[in-house]
């Protein structure tokens, strides 16, 4: 009861009772102890010597950036299309077996709950696995070069693309699907006729979206040896050529602008 | 409706009256529709063409593919047991902390990027910081941090840090851009400063999304943190990496098993959360 | 020609949404089927082609046992049942030819029907219907570009285009004004005569289904508590199948005025969920 009387008899307004009060001050004690604790964790690993330097290394990495080695560009053209091939052909493979693990996933659309369970757990893994991991993963198992760089993104649009698509097949109409089937149409042909029109905007949509964010991850696949832009940079990095890096920066920053303009303007279109 | 199309509808009327008919087509220029596709088909194979696969490389690799497969079955959480949990332990509190520093340092950056509530030039300045932080993968960003302050977790934590600022404070951003301003008017009209006018009015509309956004930030916060120990900035990626270029497939089987179930729980709690901030 | 014996559903919950339903339809005859929300109308006709399981019962068209069919000898079935839908259940995005010929799925294959390649008399028919229910110049409209009594239109078209031997209509004018609700009406029933079709319709506005129907069946808690010609309603009928109120307040029907609203219908607490959802 926020409204008491105080010892004149008086009512007293509070926002929260005084339990509630108390249980607020422990939960912001036990979270600032919690994040001090952290805090001790990261600062015993730390060897602060170098961090004391950080303003002058800081300062002194920018002027070896500065300025770029623009003749640079010229060696970058071949590896800033791999890449665009990388995310590109990664988001068509992935998008492409995103499609039936998702209609596997969707409560609705799906054969068997075993078979859910099975299709939400390619989601979940491949959601939650980075796709430097899998390229880290796939560079081991295939050799470094293009072809793991497009395995790996393929690998984690699958997550992506197939929980957006089957949340999407989730809230479609059930009547036009009721409908189709009432025609005597055949599996295959409800879901052509009866949920397909239904989510392709949605589809659209996300796999856009998706290839989007893949150009910014391709960008940096190449640094566990998945090919792409990302070989380079490493290279650079390992030779200190600072003039270098800051060029692959700019190129970098870019492709991501001129990808995600590409990527509102269809969005846009679609809906 | 022009003549044209008008024209084109009543044929198709009529062929459809003698039982001829097909869809129409997507694009309805012709030009623009067979141009896109002739371009596709080229993109294709101009792509597939320069996609260079070393086929003798790639069947050695079979033989591996079906060894981390095995691994899978058989994980092995303990032969390394202390370097995962040294790895997890840093990863964990380098989430933490650097979410509770990137939220902190979102808010400011935020109110300055709200087009509605900030003067031009901290507009500019603002959107500027998030247009650095949101284009730049993690990693690249631990690149040069690692470099300033040395290996180790603090440079992931101000990396992450970073992150999270970009991130939150754009989605903060739009909030506040889209508040509903009779509210603002109302609490402005009692004579309230602008800090009051800030806690009553903007601070209320727009704190249930902030929280549900910055337990999302920490799942992601977690997931890239096991990524940016490849570059050298702490955490279980360090772990991963070197189990896995001294190919030991069972260490790293466990530790992706972990990175797992560590996601799948932060998503767990984070739609709980979420549920109980609306 | 359909016979319906025993026809009981319960739903997993236990609820019991229809009980022991007798019924036969002869060739040819419209029947409405009138009760309360929940009384059992939706799931009644949805058993009959099976969109829900019946828990018990046999249900009979012409020869064929309909409860024991699976796989393709349920489509065939199906292909013999059109259904008219409340919300008229369209596929928004696709055009309003595609609409209709999505009543020939049944009887095209996969691939055929994948790339809308119909056969011509297909087209050619399907066209007729679109001319026969006034819309031939809409053929390439959006479905979602119709007005309501437009749609429903297209239904209807959809459902004959199936060749039905019998129509199952779901609250057909639910969603519609009443003038709207009286144009489709006749259009279904004159349809019904050019085919020679049975049909079973689904409807809240008694006075719509005294006018148009040739038989009028009353369903209270999933059972039937009314089955006659449509003079024979009589106020307590009315009471026995909605429960008490002032019937002689229900509007006469009148010819193409827009019509009253339709007659208050009491929801009864605590009965069946009856929805087929």
């Amino acid at each position: 009861m926020p409204v008491s009387l105080t010892p004149q008899g008086l009512p007293a307004w509070q926002r929260r009772t005084t339990r509630a009060q108390w249980l607020q001050y422990a939960a912001w004690l036990l979270g600032i102890s919690l994040f001090l604790l952290c805090w001790k964790v990261i600062s015993d690993n730390t060897m602060w010597v170098f961090v004391e330097d950080a303003g002058r290394q800081g300062s002194d990495l920018l002027s070896r950036m500065l300025p770029p080695r623009w003749e640079y560009a010229n060696v970058l053209w071949k590896p800033m299309w791999d890449t665009l091939n990388i995310a590109t052909l990664g988001t068509a493979i992935g998008i492409m077996m995103a499609f039936p693990v998702a209609f596997l996933a969707a409560r609705n659309t799906t054969p068997h709950p075993l078979v859910r369970s099975a299709a939400l757990m390619v989601i979940v893994s491949s959601r939650s696995i980075n796709s430097l991991i899998w390229a880290m993963l796939l560079v081991t198992i295939l050799g470094p070069g293009v072809l793991a760089g497009i395995i790996a993104i393929a690998l984690r649009s699958i997550g992506f693309v197939g929980k957006l698509l089957y949340e999407a097949i989730e809230e479609i109409h059930p009547t036009p699907v009721e409908a189709i089937s009432a025609t005597g149409a055949s599996r295959l042909q409800v879901m052509n006729y009866g949920v397909l029109p239904q989510i392709m905007p949605a589809f659209a949509g996300i796999s856009v979206y998706r290839w989007d964010i893949n150009i910014r991850e391709s960008t940096v696949l190449g640094l566990v040896g998945a090919g792409g832009i990302g070989l380079q940079l490493n290279a650079s990095i390992n030779n200190l050529a600072w003039n270098q890096v800051s060029v692959i920066f700019i190129m970098i920053f870019a492709t991501v602008l001129v990808s995600e303009w590409i990527s509102a303007r269809v969005r846009h279109a679609i809906i | 409706m022009s003549a044209q199309a008008e024209a084109l509808a009543s044929a198709r009327a009529q062929a459809a009256r003698q039982g001829r008919w097909r869809r129409l087509p997507l694009i309805e220029n012709p030009r623009w529709r067979w141009g896109i596709a002739i371009g596709g088909v080229v993109y294709l194979v101009l792509a597939l063409a320069s996609v260079e696969v070393n086929w003798a490389r790639v069947a050695e690799g079979a033989g591996r593919a079906l060894n981390f497969l095995g691994a899978f079955m058989q994980p092995d959480f303990i032969s390394r047991q202390n370097d995962i949990v040294a790895g997890l332990l840093e990863s964990l509190t380098m989430t933490l902390t650097s979410t509770v520093l990137g939220v902190l340092l979102a808010i400011p950056v935020g109110l300055g990027a709200a087009r509605n509530i900030s003067p031009l030039p901290l507009y500019l300045l603002c959107r500027a910081i998030i247009a650095v932080s949101r284009t730049f993968q993690e990693i690249i960003i631990a690149i040069l941090f690692v470099v300033m302050f040395g290996f180790g977790p603090l440079a992931g934590m101000i990396t992450l840090a970073f992150a999270t600022i970009g991130f939150m404070a754009k989605l903060l951003a739009e909030d506040i851009e889209d508040l509903d301003w009779r509210q603002v008017e109302a609490v402005r009209a009692t004579g309230a400063s602008w800090w009051q006018t800030m806690n009553h009015a903007v601070q209320p509309q727009v704190m249930p999304r902030l929280i549900g956004l910055s337990v999302y930030r920490l799942d992601i916060n977690f997931r890239e943190s096991a990524v940016i120990g490849i570059v050298g900035a702490g955490g279980i990626g360090a772990t991963l990496n070197t189990s896995l270029s001294r190919y030991e497939y069972d260490t790293s089987a466990a530790i992706l098993l972990i990175i797992i179930a560590i996601v799948l729980l932060c998503e767990y709690s984070s739609s709980h959360v979420r549920r109980w901030t609306q | 020609m359909l016979t319906l014996r025993g026809v009981t559903k319960r739903y997993p919950t236990g609820d019991r949404a229809l009980t022991d339903i007798q019924l036969t339809l002869p060739k040819g005859q419209v029947m409405a089927l009138i009760g309360p929300s929940g009384a059992g109308k939706s799931t009644l006709i949805r058993c009959v082609n099976r969109l829900v399981e019946p828990t018990q019962g046999s249900i009979r068209l012409e020869d064929t046992e309909i409860t024991r069919l699976s796989g393709n000898a349920l489509r065939q079935a199906r292909r013999s049942m059109g259904m008219i839908f409340q919300e008229y259940a369209l596929v928004d995005r696709l055009s309003v030819m595609e609409n209709v010929l999505s009543g020939r799925l049944g009887y095209v294959g996969f691939w055929r029907s994948f790339l809308r390649r119909y056969p011509e008399d297909a087209v050619a028919e399907a066209f007729r219907l679109l001319e026969r229910v006034g819309l031939p110049h809409a053929i390439d409209k959006r479905a979602d570009a119709l007005s309501g009594g437009q749609r429903q239109r297209v239904g209807i078209a959809r459902a004959l285009l199936q060749s039905p031997k019998l129509l199952l209509v779901d609250e057909p004018t639910a969603s519609l004004d009443p003038k709207t609700s009286r144009q489709i009406m006749r259009l279904i029933r004159e349809l019904c005569a050019e085919r020679d079709l049975a049909a079973i319709i689904n409807i809240h506005d008694v006075a719509l289904a005294q006018q148009f129907a040739d038989r009028i069946v009353g369903l209270r808690a999933g059972e039937i508590v009314f089955d006659g010609l449509p003079s024979e309603l009589t106020s307590e009928i009315l009471t026995t199948i909605y429960g008490e109120e002032d019937w002689d307040t229900t509007p006469e029907p009148m010819d193409d005025e827009p019509a009253a609203a339709p007659p208050y219908v009491p929801t009864l607490q605590g009965l069946a969920a009856g929805g087929a959802r």
